[in-house]
C-alpha cells in the first residue's frame, strides 16, 4: 500500500469538495447580490443547494455507492424518504388548511 | 429581583402545596408516605449499597430491562387509580358537580394519558425489548450499554417530575396532547404545562436514544449466522419499533420545544396573536403521535408471535409475511397522521388521501391475525397464561381495529370527533394491543429473568379481571360516544348517559381489582418461588436462543456465542441432540463496568426540569452543567470494561451443565407442575 | 478494505474495526434523527414565511455580507476539520492534528461571533423572537443550528485535550492499553467530524431557504 499516494488522493478529495462547495455557495450569493429576478434565483438556489448537498456527502462524509458504505447509504436514503414524507405532508396540509381558512 | 425570587423562582408555599382539594392532598400524602416507606425499608435492610452498585449503576441490559419494567408497573398503578377516579366522577356527576373539582378532574385526565403513554407503555416495552432482544439475537449486550443506562435515567427523571408534580404545584390541565392555545401562557399561566413539557421532553430524548441503541444492536450485534430473516419475530418488531422511535420522537421534541419557546421566550408559534398558528402544533404533535401508536403496538405483536408459536408447539406460520407486514405497518405509520385531525379545516381531498392511507394499515394487520390463527391450527395448544392474553388480544383487537376503520372515514369522524367513541377506540386497541402483550411477556420471560415461574392461577385471575374490566369499562363508551358524550366531560345533564356511565364505572372497578391482582400475582409467586424453580432455564420448551441458558442467565449471557444455522435455532438444537453441548474451549469475555453516569444524568434531568418549571434558573443551569460535566468526565475514564476470564466462564457453565444432567425432563403436560424444572422433553410436536 | 476512510487499515487491527463499526453507524443514526428535527424546523419556518404580524421582514433584518462570511467560515472550518482527520489517519504528528483541530475550532467561533452579532443587530432593529411568527421560526431554526455549533466547539476543545492526554497515534511501539485509548480518541474525532460536516450541510439549507430566499427581490 502506497501511503503517500493514498494521502494525496484523500487530500485531493477534500480540496475538490471544498472548491466545488465554495463555488456552489458563491453562485447563489452572487445572484442575490446582483439582484437577479426572484424566479431565477430560486431555481438557482434549489439547483446549487442540492448539488452542494451531494458534494458534501461525497467529499466530506465519504458516502459513495461502494459495498462498505451500503448500510450508511441505505440509512440516509430511508431518512430522506421520512423527511420528504414529513416535510412534504406538512407543507401540503398546512398550505391547504390556510387556503380553506383564510 | 429579590433574593427570594432568585432562589425560588415562582415557587411559593401557596403555589406549591397541594391543598386545593382534599383528594389532591391525600394523593400527595400517599406519594410522600410511599417514598418515605421505601427509604426506611432500604435503610432498615441495608439495601442502599446493593441497590446502587448492583442495580442503578449496572449497565447489564437485563437489569436495565427489569428496572424499566418496575418503573412501568409503579406508574401503571398511579394511572389506573386516576382512571378509576375519573370513571367514578362520571358515574356520580349526572346533574351534579360530583366529587372532583373540574380543575382537578382535568389534571387527572392529563396525567392519566401522559403517564400511560410515556411512563407506563414506553418503559414497559423498552424494558421487555431490553431484556429479551439481545438474548434472542445471541448478543452479549446492547451496542451501547452506557447509553442504555442514560436512557433509563432520563425516562426515570421524567417519571420523577410527574410524581413531584403531584406534591408540588399542579399539573397541566391541557390533556396528554397539550394542545395550545390552551396550554399557552395566556390561558394556563401556572406551572402545569411546564411540568408536562419537561417531563415529556425528558422521556422523548430517552426514547430517541433507546431507539438508536436497539436499532444498532440488531444491525451489528447478531450472533454469527443470525441473518435478519432468521431472527425471532420479536426482534423484527423491536427493530421496527426502534426505527419508529428514531424518526418519530424528534417531531415531539420540536413540538414541546416550540411550545416552551412560546411560554418562556414570548415566541409566537402557537399563540392566538403575533402570527402564531395552533395548527402547526397539531400537525407536529401527530407527526409523532401516529408512529407512536405503532411504537406501542409492534413489540406486543412480537410477543404474541413468540407466544403463539411456543404454546402451539409449532413454527410461526407465514414468518416472512409477518416480517413484511411489520415493515409495511412501520412505513405506513408515517403516512396517516392527519387522521387525528380530520376536522382541523383542510379540504376534503386531503382528508380522503389520509383516510384511505389509514384504511390500508388494516391490510398488513389482517395478515398478521390470520398468520397467528394459522400458527395455532393443528398445533399442540396449551392454554397457559401468555396464550390466554394472546387469544384475548385477537378477539378484542379485531373489534378495536374495526372501529379504527370506522373512524378512518372522515365523514364519520366528523360525527364522533372528540367524543368518548374515540376514547373507547384507542383503549380498545391499546389495552389488548399493548398492555396484554406486556403482561403476557412478563409471564413468559419472568422465569428466564428470575429463575422461577409465576403463579398460573393468579395469572389467570389477572387475565379475567383485565378482560372483563376492559369490556365493561370501554364497550359502554362506544354507545356513549354515539350518543354524543364529549370526552373529558366532568359533569353532564343528559339522563340517557347515566346507565352507560354506571356500567363503565363498574368496569373501572374491575380494572382496579385487576391492578391489585397483578400485585398479588407477583407477591404470591415470589413467596412460592421454591416450588416453581426452573434452574435449567427452558420452562416452555422454547424455540429461540434465550431459552438455551440458565435462568437467570449469567451476566455475559452466552458462555460461548452461538452459531446460528436457521430459524428457531434452539429447537433445532434440541431436536438434533445438539443442545447443552460442552464447548471445546472458552474465551475471555469483556463486559462493561458499572457506571454512575446514567443516574447522574437522571438527577441532572430532574434538576433541569424542575428548575425550568418553577423558573429557578440557577437550578436549571446547574442541572445542565452537571450533565455536560458528567459526560465530559466520563470521556476521560480509562477503564470501562472488565474481563471475565475463560476459566471462570468454564466453571460457571460446567456447573450449570452438571445441574442440568440431574434434572428430569418435563413433558408439555407438566408445564405448570412443580416437576417442570426448566428442562423440556424434546419431542418436536 | 477499510470500511471507514478515517481509519487506516495499515495500523488498525480487526478488533479496532469491529469496535468502531457500531459506534460510527450509531452516530449516523443519531445524525439522521437530528436531521428530522432540523427538517421539521425548516418546515415550520416555511409555513410561517410571510407571517410578519406588522413587524420587520427579512429584507429589513437580514444582511447578505455577514451571511456570506458565516457561510465561508463554516465551510473553511469543515475543510480544516477534514485536514485534521487526514493528519490523524496518516499519523503526521500530534502538533499538526492539534493545529487543524484548533483551526476548525477558531473558524467555528468566528461563525458564532458573526451569528451572535447578527442576532443582536436584529433585536436592535425590532426583530426579536417575540415580534412575529416568522421571527420565532427563524430564531428556532437558526438558533438550534447555532446551539449545535456551540456544542461542537465545546466538543472540539474536549477532543484537543484528549489528544494531549491519550494521544491519537497507534504506533507499533505502544502497549495494548495505550493503543486502545488512542483508538477511542480516533473514533471520537471521526464522530465529531461527522457531526461537524453535518452541521455544514444543515447550513446550506439555512442560507438557501432563510437568507438568500428572504433577500431576493
Amino acid at each position: 500500500m502506497n501511503e503517500k499516494h493514498d494521502f494525496a488522493s484523500d487530500l485531493r478529495t477534500y480540496l475538490v469538495g471544498f472548491a466545488l462547495a465554495a463555488l456552489l455557495s458563491a453562485v447563489p450569493f452572487a445572484a442575490v447580490a446582483l439582484h437577479r429576478p426572484r424566479a431565477q434565483v430560486l431555481w438557482l438556489l434549489i439547483g446549487c443547494g442540492l448539488v452542494q448537498l451531494l458534494v458534501h456527502f461525497r467529499c466530506f462524509l465519504h458516502i459513495d455507492l461502494s459495498e462498505q458504505k451500503r448500510d450508511d447509504l441505505q440509512l440516509i436514503l430511508f431518512s430522506v424518504m421520512i423527511v420528504v414524507l414529513m416535510v412534504g405532508g406538512t407543507l401540503w396540509i398546512m398550505g391547504n388548511a390556510h387556503r380553506h381558512m383564510m | 429581583m429579590t433574593l427570594n425570587d432568585w432562589l425560588f423562582g415562582r415557587l411559593t408555599v401557596q403555589a406549591a402545596l397541594p391543598f386545593y382539594s382534599a383528594i389532591a392532598t391525600a394523593a400527595a400524602s400517599i406519594v410522600v408516605v410511599g417514598a418515605l416507606a421505601v427509604v426506611v425499608l432500604l435503610t432498615k435492610f441495608r439495601l442502599w449499597r446493593p441497590l446502587w452498585s448492583e442495580w442503578l449503576t449496572s449497565l447489564d441490559h437485563k437489569r436495565i430491562g427489569i428496572m424499566y419494567v418496575v418503573l412501568a408497573l409503579v406508574m401503571l398503578s398511579r394511572a389506573v387509580v386516576e382512571a378509576v377516579m375519573m370513571r367514578a366522577q362520571q358515574a356520580v356527576s349526572y346533574d351534579s358537580p360530583g366529587y372532583l373539582p373540574a380543575d382537578h378532574f382535568a389534571q387527572l385526565f392529563t396525567t392519566h394519558g401522559t403517564i400511560m403513554i410515556f411512563f407506563m407503555a414506553m418503559p414497559f416495552l423498552t424494558g421487555i425489548i431490553n431484556y429479551a432482544m439481545p438474548l434472542q439475537i445471541g448478543a452479549r449486550d446492547v451496542s451501547f450499554p452506557l447509553l442504555n443506562s442514560v436512557s433509563l435515567g432520563l425516562t426515570a427523571a421524567g417519571a420523577a417530575l410527574m410524581m413531584i408534580s403531584l406534591c408540588i404545584g399542579r399539573f397541566s390541565t391541557g390533556g396528554w396532547s397539550g394542545y395550545p392555545p390552551f396550554t399557552e401562557l395566556a390561558f394556563s399561566p401556572d406551572v402545569g404545562p411546564d411540568y408536562w413539557i419537561w417531563a415529556v421532553t425528558l422521556s422523548s430524548i430517552g426514547s430517541t436514544l433507546t431507539g438508536i441503541n436497539f436499532a444498532v444492536t440488531i444491525y451489528k450485534e447478531r450472533a454469527p449466522g443470525m441473518h435478519l430473516f432468521r431472527m425471532p419475530l420479536f426482534c423484527w418488531t423491536a427493530l421496527c419499533t426502534s426505527i419508529l422511535m428514531i424518526f418519530a420522537m424528534p417531531p415531539l421534541t420540536v413540538a414541546t420545544a416550540l411550545l416552551a419557546l412560546d411560554r418562556y421566550a414570548g415566541a409566537h408559534f402557537f399563540t392566538n396573536g403575533g402570527g402564531g398558528d395552533v395548527m402547526n402544533y397539531i400537525n407536529l404533535f401527530w407527526l409523532f403521535g401516529h408512529p407512536e401508536v405503532y411504537i406501542l403496538i409492534l413489540p406486543a405483536f412480537g410477543v404474541y408471535s413468540e407466544v403463539f408459536s411456543t404454546f402451539s408447539a409449532k413454527a410461526l406460520y407465514g414468518y416472512r409475511s409477518l416480517v413484511y407486514a411489520t415493515m409495511a405497518i412501520a412505513v405506513l405509520s408515517f403516512t396517516v397522521w392527519l387522521h387525528h385531525f380530520f376536522t382541523m379545516g383542510q379540504g376534503a381531498n386531503v382528508n380522503a388521501v389520509f383516510g384511505i392511507a389509514t384504511m390500508l394499515i388494516g391490510i398488513p394487520t389482517g395478515v398478521k391475525i390470520y398468520d397467528w390463527l394459522l400458527t395455532m391450527f393443528r398445533g399442540r395448544i396449551r392454554f397457559a397464561v401468555p396464550l390466554l392474553f394472546a387469544l384475548g388480544f385477537i378477539l378484542m383487537f379485531a373489534i378495536g381495529g374495526m372501529t379504527g376503520i370506522i373512524l378512518a372515514n372522515p365523514g364519520i369522524d366528523y360525527q364522533v370527533h372528540n367524543t368518548v367513541f374515540l376514547v373507547a377506540h384507542f383503549h380498545n386497541v391499546l389495552i389488548p394491543g399493548l398492555l396484554f402483550g406486556m403482561l403476557a411477556a412478563v409471564q413468559y420471560w419472568f422465569p428466564k429473568a428470575f429463575g422461577f415461574r409465576l403463579n398460573e392461577k393468579w395469572g389467570r385471575t389477572v387475565f379475567v379481571l383485565w378482560t372483563a374490566g376492559f369490556l365493561f369499562a370501554f364497550m359502554p363508551l362506544y354507545a356513549l360516544g354515539l350518543l354524543g358524550l364529549p370526552r373529558r366531560t366532568v359533569e353532564y345533564f343528559q339522563g340517557a348517559y347515566r346507565p352507560w356511565t354506571l356500567i363503565a364505572a363498574f368496569g373501572a372497578l374491575l380494572l382496579l381489582l385487576g391492578l391489585f391482582a397483578v400485585g398479588a400475582w407477583l407477591f404470591v409467586s415470589v413467596r412460592q418461588r421454591d416450588d416453581n424453580r426452573v434452574p435449567a432455564g427452558d420452562p416452555w420448551n422454547g424455540r429461540t436462543l434465550e431459552w438455551s441458558m440458565s435462568a437467570p442467565p449469567p451476566e455475559y449471557n452466552f458462555a460461548v456465542r452461538p452459531r446460528v444455522t436457521g430459524r428457531d435455532q434452539f429447537m433445532r438444537d434440541k431436536l438434533g441432540g445438539m443442545a447443552y453441548l460442552r464447548p471445546d474451549e472458552y474465551e475471555d469475555i469483556e463486559i462493561p463496568l458499572g457506571s454512575a453516569v446514567g443516574p447522574l444524568l437522571g438527577i441532572a434531568g430532574i434538576l433541569c426540569g424542575f428548575g425550568l418549571t418553577w423558573h429557578i434558573w440557577w437550578m436549571a443551569a446547574g442541572g445542565l452543567l452537571l450533565s455536560i460535566g458528567t459526560v465530559i468526565a466520563r470521556s476521560f475514564v480509562r477503564e470501562t470494561t472488565r474481563i471475565v476470564p475463560a476459566g471462570e466462564v468454564r466453571l460457571q457453565h460446567e456447573a450449570w451443565l452438571g445441574r442440568l444432567a440431574m434434572e428430569r425432563p418435563a413433558s408439555r403436560d407438566q408445564e405448570i407442575a412443580p416437576s417442570n424444572r426448566g428442562l423440556a422433553l424434546a419431542d418436536g410436536s | 478494505m477499510s470500511r471507514h476512510p478515517g481509519l487506516n487499515l495499515a495500523h488498525a487491527d480487526e478488533k479496532a474495526h469491529a469496535e468502531a463499526e457500531p459506534l460510527l453507524f450509531g452516530f449516523w443514526v443519531f445524525l439522521m434523527s437530528d436531521l428530522v428535527l432540523f427538517a421539521l424546523l425548516f418546515a415550520t419556518y416555511a409555513t410561517m414565511m410571510g407571517v410578519t404580524a406588522g413587524g420587520p421582514g427579512p429584507k429589513q433584518l437580514f444582511e447578505l455580507g455577514p451571511a456570506a462570511i458565516e457561510t465561508a467560515a463554516l465551510l473553511c472550518s469543515s475543510l480544516a476539520y477534514g485536514m485534521a482527520t487526514l493528519v490523524m489517519k496518516y499519523e503526521r504528528g500530534r502538533v499538526w492534528l492539534l493545529f487543524w483541530l484548533g483551526a476548525a475550532l477558531l473558524l467555528g467561533l468566528v461563525f458564532l461571533c458573526f451569528e451572535i452579532d447578527d442576532f443582536v443587530g436584529m433585536f436592535a432593529k425590532g426583530g426579536g423572537i417575540g415580534r412575529s411568527g416568522q421571527l420565532s421560526a427563524f430564531f428556532a431554526l437558526v438558533g438550534t443550528h447555532g446551539l449545535h455549533v456551540t456544542f461542537g466547539c465545546l466538543w472540539i476543545v474536549v477532543m484537543m485535550i484528549q489528544v494531549l492526554v491519550f494521544g491519537a497515534e497507534r504506533r507499533d511501539n505502544k502497549t495494548e492499553r495505550e493503543r486502545l485509548l488512542a483508538d477511542r480518541v480516533q473514533t471520537r474525532i471521526l464522530r465529531l467530524g461527522l457531526f461537524w460536516h453535518f452541521l455544514d450541510i444543515v447550513w446550506i439549507g439555512i442560507f438557501s431557504v432563510v437568507y438568500l430566499q428572504g433577500l431576493t427581490a
